[in-house]
């Protein structure tokens, strides 16, 4: 047994925190390490110690080995934890860790090489008698393959991922790929293979000691995924039935078996409705969703990887599974804006009933790993993940209710994120009748524009991302917003606030205030009067309390609003849905007005490139600047047709949010 | 400190009389607030919103900072006159990037904003209560300049208007003049004698002669915009400090302005604010149809003072007239009250003692009224109700403490004097619609007036040796015209109409009004007499 007495974590956000939060349950004394972005981040907090990494970029912080284990020794940490992504499955790292004579938390760096590659592995995996899908050499690819995947060697996470459906798309696929696998991974290798149409992703977590015991732990589907991203994931899957897991969990024991794997792994599958299933790849890590299996088999993973690394031997078998459980990704990105992350200020991030953070609940409930709090700051150098919100249940319908009421009651300001598109497919019946497979959103409006698919089952909601307030609700919270904007002008009044809210002797007409709201402006025309609120347009609505929270009787109905004012950002969160707003000015200064046509970057990002040239007569949607931002590219296309009058930015430059890149004046205009 | 414990029964039917009764009167006043709300009437109103223009009060609503209340002046100025209700000005108080302003502000729909004789009168009056409480001053500008046939009565006195602006200025108070539209020839003066100028592009016109008065004068060809546009004063005269670029950019610009004088209050900030204990509501059933029926003022001092808590001073001397202490908004006052009508000498003596205390101690005095004057008759005079009166007076007028009056019922005769009437120049007056103002009641003055010339008939009969009968039937008519003729003219409208308060107001706002008007009057310093007139002992 070599204890371990202090662990460095090499990682950041929830999954740094995660790790802690066993270390404190154990004794084992916390490491952090963070870099200048990260400098307030919880992660850091919840360390004893930390390590400044500086720099911002993860090439220059978290992708540091050598400063990582630099920090280890000079904080005193004797072992060293990767989380997921960044070092996480670097062999190299795995080796400089234990050369430096720490113990590394993960499995053994030739195990990690061994699956690496996925070409290699899926060749190691085939000659183990683990079924796998054929491999597609590019260059020889037909009409009759597709459509086929290509995909990054290295890494994961969806990135130097595309599919492809035409032959002539194959080439600026693999290249595109490749581009981005050299950017994420370093390594620009990519490989083809064929895509299974309604196929679902099912893994299985294996859990390895070094005594020969080999754990399988049940499978986890995690089909829903957005470009090749997961967000919603779950054990038990409802496609897996007793025959199945076994054969499953054989699988994945035999391929963990043939690398000689130690500690806590993932096994990827593919599962094709017929029932086939193929290999796609080992995680030589702990995974994202790892809190799902906690959930159902009772168990803490990074316990057991710790007690693993340590030496210690695992049971001979592993606990029986109970319940079901289901975790979604909250990510800061708009399901409507081609996953356009979003970075920023989080004002607020509440999440309301949460039975345990970082653990399994004591009986079933709510799990809350976040990395992310109130106040706190979502950058443009990471994963745009805020937090994974886990709901435990006896069954898969009680979770999904569960998990679906705790997000929409969650309070999140400041950042667009994919919440409401969590709560449509959690309450939608395709998903309910477990009908979930890797092309689960390519078949349901509004992701199915384009791919000539319609969802599998009846009654299917007609939009996934529609905001869950409707028009009504947003006019609602609008007034709401408003209300609580008075009696906070009020409270700030340095004279006469004690005086009724827009007391007139003589009244003449109600105060005003305008919203701009995500379907355009909303005025809310009030005035109190002795017999309380009067409010245009909302006929028969009483105000009962007006402060940062709102109490309207509608109806007979009696609501409350929560009203929380950042700036001129207003977020009004109720039981209709939550809605952000912005207070638009009374009066604009007309130096700082924005001429129209211009275009504006919509999250500060880095140029990279200028398609256009002042003077430039231009066709609306011809991309005019490209904007890289969070790993991401980003077109900023003409609105219109016209010609570019402005043209303010070049390649390379930084730009904020909100800069005027270019304006484009319309040809009848000049 | 002792909290009034109000016996007040709404379930009383007299009470409930007494409520429909003044509901009654509100809901006539409010009948005549939307005479001067609807100013021009709906012609020109929509001839101004055509050519993309603010009303009067959109443009103060967008001046004023967002919820903040605002106090309108004078709405009634001009009732009973041949001009509209309302004298084509729009006038009060507002709080402008949390600075308590006096706004004043043309109304064009009416006559073009031209200014008729009760226009300058209620300017008049914006302008006293600015200097006397050191507000800031906003005028939003667009008038025709003088209504020319009643020239007579607006010419000479009307030179006021601009004398004053310079004098606040010169006492320290910031004058601001929003020009919208015309401001032409005299009104030229408005934007000349302010401290800021903001001129509205294209639309602003200040010019001492249009281009028809200079082509007649001088032969000369020219064009507005070249005598008197925004454009113009802002690069060529100076006379404009900013250009807005439209009507709402001017109003940026004067709260901009605001923002930057640096104001400061200098009477002593209010101390914290507790709600009466009794319901403001009921302020519409306490004052009696019949104003001969008496009410008790601390029913209404309940209702309108921080947490109902009145000290009540000399309680058991002349007890006619309820003095005491309280807080309102946080502000201490002293407050003199019609008890029982009538002031008899006690009554007169206590005021008198009351005031000079209150001048002492730098507190404000409120007064409530509800008089039927000073109490006549041998006794009295012998018991020297004059001189007793002339201490109350002379302690009213030579008092420096700030003065409120509100006229709740009757303020007759020399009672309106000692409690501070209008000619005591109280920095407010506000009138309840159930009040009554006159020398003395219609009824008696009639009856009075009847008396008289019966004795002077029968003297004249005696005379002439004559044994005519009075003829008592053209002695009713007189009666009945004289009092139908002096009940119309003590009534609330016809007295608001001449500027002879600030407003009448709904009983239930009185607490809020009250705490508008302190909170007023502490922008300037608020400091007791040093010394008063020879009391007559």
């Amino acid at each position: 047994m070599e204890a371990i007495g202090t662990l460095l974590v090499a990682n950041r956000g929830e999954i740094a925190r995660r790790v802690f939060r066993t270390c404190r349950d154990l004794g084992i004394g916390t490491v952090a390490v963070f870099s200048d972005a990260d400098a307030g981040a919880p992660h850091v907090r919840d360390a004893a110690r930390a390590v400044r990494l500086p720099g911002a970029a993860p090439a220059q912080t978290y992708l540091r080995g050598d400063l990582i284990v630099e920090a280890a020794v000079a904080a005193g940490a004797d072992a060293i934890h990767p989380g997921y992504g960044f070092l996480s499955e670097n062999a190299a790292f795995a080796r400089a860790v234990r050369d430096a004579g720490l113990t590394w938390v993960g499995p053994p760096p030739e195990a990690i090489e061994a699956m690496g590659s996925k070409v290699a592995a899926k060749k190691l995996m085939a000659d183990a008698g683990v079924p796998v899908l054929p491999e597609l050499d590019p260059d020889a690819v037909t009409e009759d393959d597709l459509p086929i995947l290509v995909k990054a060697a290295a890494g994961g996470g969806g990135r130097g991922m595309r599919v492809v459906g035409t032959l002539a798309g194959l080439p600026d696929a693999v290249a595109g790929a490749a581009r981005e696998a050299q950017s994420a991974f370093g390594d620009p290798t990519v490989f083809c293979e064929p895509l299974l149409g309604a196929a679902r992703h099912i893994e299985v977590q294996v859990l390895a000691d070094r005594h020969g015991t080999v754990w399988a732990l049940g499978e986890r589907e995690c089909s829903i995924q957005r470009r090749h991203q997961k967000i919603v994931e779950e054990a038990p899957s409802a496609a897996v039935g007793p025959e199945l897991r076994a054969r499953l969990c054989a699988a994945a024991v035999e391929a963990a078996r043939a690398i000689g794997y130690v500690g806590a792994g993932t096994v990827e599958f593919l599962l094709a409705p017929d029932g086939r299933f193929f290999f796609l790849e080992v995680n030589t890590r702990l995974q994202v969703e790892h809190p799902v299996t906690e959930c159902v088999h009772g168990v803490d993973l990074v316990r057991l990887q710790i007690e693993v690394a340590e030496g210690a031997r695992l049971a001979p078998r592993p606990p029986e599974p109970r319940g079901h459980a289901i975790e979604v990704r909250l990510y800061a990105e708009d399901p409507t804006q081609d996953w356009r992350p979003s970075s920023g200020a989080l004002h607020t991030f509440e999440v309301p009933g949460v039975d345990a953070r970082f653990a399994v609940p004591a009986s079933y409930g709510l799990r809350l790993d976040s990395g992310v709090e109130s106040g706190g700051e979502v950058g443009i150098h990471y994963d745009p993940m805020l937090a994974k919100v886990i709901a435990w249940a006896p069954t898969r319908a009680a979770a999904a209710r569960r998990l679906a009421a705790a997000l929409r009651d969650a309070r999140v300001h400041g950042l667009t994120t994919n919440r409401e598109l969590l709560v449509r497919i959690l309450t939608e019946p395709c998903f309910l009748a477990g009908e979930t497979d890797t092309a689960y959103l390519d078949r349901h409006p509004p992701f199915n524009r384009g791919t000539g698919q319609v969802p599998a089952c009846a009654g299917a909601t007609a939009d996934l991302t529609a905001p869950l307030a409707d028009g009504d609700a947003v006019r609602l919270s609008a007034l709401a917003a408003a209300l609580a904007d008075a009696d906070a002008n009020r409270k700030a009044a340095t004279v006469l606030g004690g005086l009724p809210s827009g007391w007139r002797n003589v009244p003449s007409q109600p105060q005003r205030k305008s919203y701009q709201g995500a379907d355009g402006e909303i005025e809310v025309a009030y005035r109190f009067t002795r017999d309380g609120l009067v409010a245009e347009g909302h006929s028969g609505v009483a105000c009962l309390a007006a402060g940062p929270v709102v109490t309207l009787e509608a109806d007979g109905v009696r609501r409350d609003f929560a009203v929380r004012r950042v700036g001129d950002a207003v977020y009004v969160d109720s039981d209709l849905g939550p809605v952000a707003l912005r207070a638009l000015p009374r009066f604009t200064d007309p130096s700082v007005r924005i001429a129209p046509g211009s275009l504006v970057a919509p999250m500060p990002g880095t140029v990279v490139r200028v398609e256009v040239e002042r003077g430039a007569a231009v066709t609306a949607g011809q991309a005019l600047v490209v904007l890289e931002a969070m790993k991401m590219e980003h077109r900023i296309a003409a609105p219109s047709a016209g010609v570019v009058t402005e043209l303010n930015v070049s390649a390379g430059q930084q730009v904020e949010a909100g800069a005027v890149l270019a304006v484009i004046t319309e040809e009848n205009h000049q | 400190m002792s909290a009034l414990t109000s016996t007040l029964d709404p379930h009383d039917p007299e009470y409930r009389r007494r409520r429909e009764s003044m509901l009654a009167k509100l809901a006539e006043l409010d009948a005549e607030h939307a005479k001067a709300l609807a100013g021009g009437g709906d012609k020109y109103v929509e001839r101004h919103r055509r050519r993309g223009k603010l009303l009067a009060r959109e443009r103060i609503e967008l001046l004023v900072d967002p919820d903040a209340p605002f106090l309108e002046l004078s709405p009634l100025a001009a009732w009973g006159s041949d001009f509209p209700v309302g004298a084509s000005v729009v006038t009060g108080i507002g709080v402008v990037e949390g600075v308590e302003c006096m706004i004043v502000a043309n109304d064009p729909t009416v006559r073009g904003g031209s200014s008729n004789p009760w226009t300058v009168k209620k300017s008049f009056r914006a302008s006293d209560i600015a200097l006397e409480n050191r507000l800031p001053v906003i005028n939003l500008v667009e008038s025709g300049g003088a209504d020319l046939p009643t020239q007579k009565e607006i010419f000479i006195p009307g030179g006021r208007m601009f004398r004053d602006l310079t004098r606040l200025s010169a006492a320290g108070i910031p004058t601001i003049a929003l020009v919208f539209g015309n401001s032409t020839a005299g009104g030229a003066y408005i934007p000349g004698m302010c401290d800021h100028v903001v001129m509205v592009k294209e639309r602003a016109k200040v010019f001492l002669g249009g281009p028809p008065l200079v082509k007649m004068a001088t032969g000369e060809e020219s064009d507005d915009e070249e005598l008197g546009g925004a454009e113009m004063h802002a690069r060529t005269s100076g006379l404009a400090d900013y250009m807005a670029v439209d009507e709402a950019d001017a109003l940026r610009l004067g709260r901009q302005i605001v923002a930057r004088l640096n104001h400061r209050r200098l009477g002593p900030a209010p101390g914290p604010v507790t709600e009466p204990r009794y319901d403001a509501e009921e302020l519409a059933g306490i004052v009696p149809e019949d104003l001969k029926v008496p009410f008790d003022p601390r029913e209404v001092i309940a209702r309108i003072v921080d947490g109902s808590q009145f000290d009540e001073f000399k309680p058991l001397y002349g007890t006619s007239l309820v003095t005491g202490w309280a807080r309102l908004h946080g502000y201490p006052i002293g407050i003199l009250a019609n008890a029982q009508g009538v002031l008899f000498s006690a009554e007169a003596q206590k005021a008198a003692q009351f005031i000079q205390l209150a001048n002492q101690a730098d507190t404000p005095l409120l007064f409530l009224h509800n008089t039927t004057g000073y109490m006549v008759g041998k006794e009295y005079e012998q018991g020297g109700i004059i001189k007793h009166g002339a201490l109350m007076i002379n302690a009213v007028a030579n008092s420096r403490v700030p003065h409120i009056s509100i006229m709740m019922g009757a303020s007759y005769g020399a009672g309106n004097y000692g409690m501070c009437g209008r000619a005591y120049d109280p920095r407010f007056l506000f009138t309840w619609p159930s009040a009554k103002s006159a020398v003395m009641g219609p009824q008696q003055l009639a009856g009075v007036l009847s008396i008289v010339a019966r004795a002077a008939a029968e003297a004249r009969a005696a005379a002439e040796a004559r044994g005519q009968a009075y003829d008592e039937d053209a002695d009713r008519a007189m009666r009945e015209m004289v009092e139908a003729q002096i009940e119309a003219e003590s009534l609330p409208f016809f007295l608001s109409g001449r500027l002879y308060d600030d407003g009448v107001i709904d009983p239930r706002d009185t607490r809020t009004v009250l705490g508008l008007c302190l909170s007023v009057i502490h922008n300037a310093p608020v400091r007791g007499a040093d010394g008063f007139g020879v009391f007559r002992m």
